[in-house]
């Protein structure tokens, strides 16, 4: 057993060794939210933020998670109220089929934490994710509008 | 002109108010789908508004969501022709019932304005191709949505219903219809009488609809052509959005799958021992092509699969490489005898007399969806009855499927739609996840849900087909070109793609098809992907032996053709063609014309320090005739060129052994975020026949972009993908159109 905390919740979890933390939120949490894509760390569908940092979780063991702060698609609202980058990716209609989107959202927010106003270059460095649907041009308009903010 | 086989009929909604329903149907599903007008929650029609007590307007549209916004353009026609308050409006997604089988979509075969494409049969299992009476259609692909259950469905049931509204306030209130104002959702009069369409829809529900409904002026539209904003992002935004692989229900299990690699294989034997023994497997479940694990969770199904070591007997297929089927495909192009897909005025007599004959050979490979949410289904008997969640771009072909894999009466099958994290033609008639949920859920207590892992959905699509073409052309002295002869192998859909709007006096297309193991599917545009490279980097090809400007030479074999002419204009107008780019960069431009909408492209390009080409910018000019809604249709566009850019860069599937070789993101890399373009998009909306947009951006992508490579490395690449080329810019021509 060990102790997760994500968003903000400690939840006690069986996760045996090498167990990704992606199937203990999506499947044993059932916070579907986090997607898989992959599963060897190549697409970001999974990124979620481990202590603010975007991780990818598909490829971080649950239990080097143990004690740490997750922060999950699903944690990002305050109450009601989105986060400003979930704000600007609804004005510029960023999601397709919003598949990947959750992963881009953590990574968009990881980026704007550590650089509030990023320029298309450190966009480009930062948001490695795939979307399948090429939704890029929205989702950069979203990162530079939401830095406004 | 609408037919008098079309039916609008209304009725009262079952928790009151208005509903009208408008489809093509015969009149024994007619009586079924009035019958279940007034039952809660079941709404079948195949194009249907509900207009509640409250004034709120239910938009019920058959069609899936993959991204497209379909959700949200069905229902912006409809409230278009209702003059409705956009923000009373709503959507529905119908469910899969026969019910709402897309008539609009037969209506067009019948009328012979389109033709069903092959791969569709697979899903209309009711007479094959008889549609007329049949089809067992909610097909969403082909770009069909907005052309056809749009175009024909929605619009007519606004308008019916608007018209019904307005015939019940003039009776109540004992005036003229024509005195009558319908607006934002409310009726009035000069009287100063009013009321909300809520308040008058029991009254209208009395009314029958007429046959012959007038629509309104494009000048008049308020909410088409806007870029409204779609139903489905909020959900996709906050992670509340379910996809199949999202599904989650109460004692379910989790099975992960592994078909024989090879294709054909069948499953020889497995120990089971190694899986069973593992932490919360619970079963082995053996399918004759397949093994698949059944477990608590998805990780632990994978590990345990991961553990088994099954044996396969590998059929006919183990020998099978990509130089095999290459080799296969020179052979059936070399043997002659070729099937004739066209042909207009003496082509083999005109390349007989010329004087010289340009010839080329273009290659591509096979290639995977790779839609972001990998295959998966959930299943769950209970007793002779089955429940499906899922994915499907025909929800009502996957539920014929999943009563046929089930051995048992449609009516005995429930299919709940999910969203789809991407379809691309993958989640349209290629079913077999579908099969394999139904096969695995037989052994399975409870609801199982059964994931392609991302290498199963690499190594087990339904791939576009790897495809050889030969061309061959003269031309006139003044550049004109006299013959054009495409042949190639492996013909699908659409007829179109293989067509060209160019006035060849002599031109014809033949085809071979080759025999190869490998399964097809239709993959976004279909056709046009390897059609558009082979015919707009030949045309380039012409040019450059002409001496002709790109852009200019096709112009000139478009008299006979204006919108596509003002396509290319404005294509060339939109990147400046006339002057040249920075140095380093060179354009190229293409044009196709797919599924109902032209679309010409000009790529900008560079040669990166790796020798891979870089794509800095894309203009893309579009006709689809009218435009629903802008935002998502310059999305599809711009999302359409990225898929076909990156097939057009890096995708290829390849062969060996009779599987794929590729296996997850890392071999078959995609477009991300530093080499997407900038994309510039605008329509022209010339009125024509609405074209489809999720398709058409993707047609012209590969042909523009190798043109500007050609034009700035003076290579000419002929075989995608362009990685497979080492390329260094050509720094004496510096910057250059091409
Ligand atoms: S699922 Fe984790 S990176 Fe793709
Ligand atoms: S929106 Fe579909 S994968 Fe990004």
């Amino acid at each position: 057993m060990i102790t997760i905390n994500v968003n903000g919740t400690p939840h006690q979890v069986e996760a045996e060794d090498g167990m990704p933390l992606l199937w203990v939120i999506r499947d044993v949490l059932n916070m579907t939210g986090t997607k898989y894509g992959c599963g060897v760390g190549s697409c970001g569908a999974c990124t979620v933020l481990i202590d603010g940092a975007a991780t990818r979780s598909c490829s971080f063991p649950a239990a080097l998670a143990a004690g740490k702060n997750i922060t999950t698609i699903e944690g990002l609202k305050t109450g009601d109220t989105l986060h400003k980058v979930q704000q600007a990716w609804i004005e510029a209609q960023a999601p397709q089929c919003g598949f990947c989107q959750s992963g881009q959202i953590m990574a968009a927010v990881a980026l704007l934490k550590e650089k509030p106003q990023p320029t298309d270059a450190e966009i480009d460095a930062a948001m490695t994710n795939i979307c399948r649907c090429g939704a890029y041009s929205q989702i950069r308009a979203a990162i530079h509008a939401a830095a406004k903010v | 002109m609408v037919s008098r086989r079309l039916v609008i009929f209304g009725g009262v909604a079952a928790a009151g108010g208005l509903a009208v329903g408008y489809a093509l149907m015969p009149y024994s599903t007619l009586d079924r789908a009035k019958g279940m007008i007034a039952k809660e929650g079941a709404t079948p029609l195949s194009a249907w508004v509900r207009i509640g007590t409250d004034n709120s307007v239910t938009v019920i549209v058959p069609h899936s969501e993959m991204g497209q916004g379909v959700h949200t353009s069905m229902p912006m026609m409809l409230a278009e022709e209702l003059d409705a308050d956009w923000s009373l409006v709503r959507m529905e997604q119908a469910p899969a019932d026969m019910a709402f089988a897309n008539r609009a979509l037969a209506r067009e075969y019948l009328r012979g304005d389109m033709s069903i494409p092959s791969w569709m049969s697979g899903v209309a299992e009711f007479g094959a191709r008889k549609v007329a009476e049949s089809m067992n259609l909610q097909i969403t692909g082909g770009s069909t949505a907005v052309r056809f259950t749009g175009v024909r469905g929605m619009r007519m049931a606004g308008a019916a219903a608007r018209w019904m509204l307005i015939k019940a306030a003039a009776a109540k209130w004992g005036v003229p219809e024509s005195e009558i104002v319908a607006k934002q959702s409310k009726l009035s009069h000069a009287s100063g009488k009013s009321a909300t369409y809520g308040e008058m829809a029991a009254a209208a529900a009395a009314y029958d609809p007429p046959v012959d409904v007038p629509l309104k002026a494009k000048k008049d539209y308020t909410i088409v052509g806007q870029p409204i904003a779609r139903f489905d992002i909020p959900g996709k935004v906050d992670g509340s959005a379910k996809y199949g692989i999202d599904v989650r229900l109460p004692n379910m299990s989790y099975a992960v799958i592994a078909a024989s690699p090879v294709f054909g294989g069948t499953l020889k034997s497995v120990d089971e021992k190694p899986a069973t023994a593992m932490k919360g497997v619970k079963k082995v479940v053996k399918l004759p092509a397949a093994v698949a694990v059944v477990a608590d969770n998805t990780w632990r199904a994978k590990e345990a699969l991961a553990a088994l070591q099954p044996q396969w007997d590998e059929g006919q297929n183990a020998n099978v490489t990509q130089a095999t089927i290459f080799a296969g495909k020179e052979a059936a192009l070399a043997k002659g005898g070729l099937t004739e897909d066209h042909a207009s005025g003496n082509v083999d007599e005109a390349l007989k007399g010329a004087k010289s004959v340009i010839e080329a050979t273009y290659k591509v490979p096979f290639l995977a969806h790779a839609a972001m949410e990998v295959m998966n289904c959930t299943a769950h008997f209970e007793g002779d009855k089955l429940t499906i969640w899922g994915g499907f771009q025909d929800g009502l072909g996957a539920k014929a499927r999943a009563a046929k894999a089930a051995g048992i009466p449609i009516d005995n099958v429930t299919l709940n739609h999910t969203a789809m994290g991407g379809g691309f033609g993958r989640r349209g008639g290629t079913l077999d996840y579908l099969d394999k949920a139904v096969a695995i859920a037989r052994q399975v207590e409870g609801p199982v849900q059964v994931v392609f892992t991302r290498e199963e959905d690499m190594t087990q699509d339904f791939y576009r087909h790897a495809s050889l073409a030969k061309m061959r052309a003269a031309m006139d002295d003044k550049g004109k070109v006299t013959a054009w002869l495409h042949t190639f192998t492996e013909k699908h859909d659409p007829p179109e793609a293989i067509r060209v709007n160019y006035d060849f006096a002599n031109q014809a297309a033949r085809y071979a098809s080759d025999t190869n193991p490998i399964p097809w599917g239709p993959w976004r545009s279909v056709d046009h992907t390897q059609q558009g490279f082979f015919i707009e980097t030949f045309m380039d090809e012409l040019a450059a032996a002409a001496g002709k400007d790109p852009f200019e030479f096709r112009r000139a074999h478009l008299e006979g053709a204006p919108r596509h002419k003002a396509v290319l204009e404005l294509a060339a107008e939109m990147a400046n063609w006339s002057v040249a780019p920075e140095a380093g960069r060179a354009r190229g431009i293409a044009i196709r014309d797919a599924f109902g909408t032209i679309v010409a492209q000009v790529a900008e390009v560079s040669i990166g320090a790796d020798g891979r080409a870089r794509v800095h910018k894309v203009w893309s000019a579009v006709d689809p005739g009218e435009v629903i809604n802008p935002a998502t249709f310059t999305a599809q566009i711009q999302g359409g060129a990225i898929y076909g850019l990156t097939a057009a860069l890096y995708g290829e599937i390849s062969i060996d052994k009779g599987r794929v070789v590729q296996q997850n993101f890392p071999d078959y890399e995609m477009v991300r975020m530093a080499e997407a373009p900038v994309h510039e998009v605008r329509f022209i909306e010339s009125g024509a026949r609405t074209g489809g947009a999720g398709e058409p951006g993707t047609a012209p992508i590969a042909a523009a972009v190798g043109n500007a490579i050609f034009a700035l490395t003076k290579k000419r690449i002929r075989e995608l993908p362009f990685m497979k080329t080492t390329l260094t810019a050509s720094t004496a021509t510096g910057a250059a159109n091409g």
